[in-house]
């Protein structure tokens, strides 16, 4: 049985154009794929992450146009659906950015950041992205 | 419009942070319109012209390497003097020497040359406007 693993994810759209995903949440389904036992709290400005009917256009350089721009509510819907990762959103965080619960993805969990620490016993390991 | 001569020293690494595609979006539109644009690249950006990097697939997302696309800073880089050239500007993209060195990256795609800090020197004498685009 792998060891229960609870990934605060608080660095949010660094690179996200270049990778065309968020290389945190995508290490994370990779390791999901070989074996690993994973759950999610979004937090900081990662919570933006969970808002539903975001994009940003590709990237176009001329002639070379970049076909497949992220769209980070569908990798959060992919950890969620397909995944089964379980992905929980801070509360707070998502208040003082002025975000509504009905904006976000179906199926995140939210979560107080008082709440936090008891979740975090329930982990093996925490890491802190 | 006149054609003006832009100085622009980017720092950033490859896939390490949103700097770079803000930095791409402006040096397009330069492009674009014209202008001449001398590029130089410090630290972690002096791998933006790396001949050797490579798209890949992403199983992740489900996609094979042409359904991925998955951008590389040299295809960018070549992409941005063939707008240049196409609308009669041109880009003096010039990757230090020393930088590329340190990390192995010293094969660059075509019309992007080595050089040194006195090049950035010269690149904004020339200029009518200096963007630097810093690490943080």
């Amino acid at each position: 049985m792998a060891k229960k693993t609870l990934n605060i994810v608080e660095s949010a759209y660094r690179a996200v154009m270049e990778e065309q995903d968020d290389t945190i949440l995508w290490l994370l389904a990779a390791m999901q794929g070989a074996g690993a036992q994973h759950s999610v709290v979004l937090r900081g400005n990662a919570v933006n992450y969970a808002v539903a009917g975001q994009g940003a256009p590709g990237l176009t350089i001329g002639a070379w146009k970049q076909t497949l721009a992220p769209r980070m509510d569908k990798d959060v819907l992919d950890l969620i659906e397909k995944r089964k990762i379980p992905v929980f959103v801070i509360e707070e965080d998502l208040a003082v950015r002025g975000i509504e619960r009905g904006e976000l993805v179906p199926g995140v969990q939210l979560l107080s950041s008082k709440m936090l620490p008891k979740r975090m016993a329930e982990y093996e390991i925490v890491l802190h992205w | 419009m006149s054609q003006k001569t832009f100085a622009v020293a980017l720092m950033n690494p490859p896939y390490e942070s949103e700097n770079l595609t803000t930095a791409f979006r402006i040096l397009a539109a330069m492009a674009q319109r014209g202008h001449k644009i001398s590029v130089f690249t410090y630290e972690g950006a002096s791998a933006l012209a790396f001949a050797k990097q490579a798209p890949h697939p992403n199983p992740v997302h489900g996609k094979n390497l042409a359904e991925e696309n998955h951008p590389t800073t040299k295809d960018q880089v070549a992409a941005l003097l063939a707008l240049a050239a196409k609308n009669g500007g041109k880009v003096d993209w010039v990757n230090c020497g020393m930088c590329v060195d340190e990390r192995g990256v010293g094969e660059f795609v075509a019309d992007t040359r080595r050089g040194s800090p006195a090049d950035f020197h010269s690149f904004c004498e020339a200029a009518d406007n200096v963007l630097a685009i810093p690490v943080k």
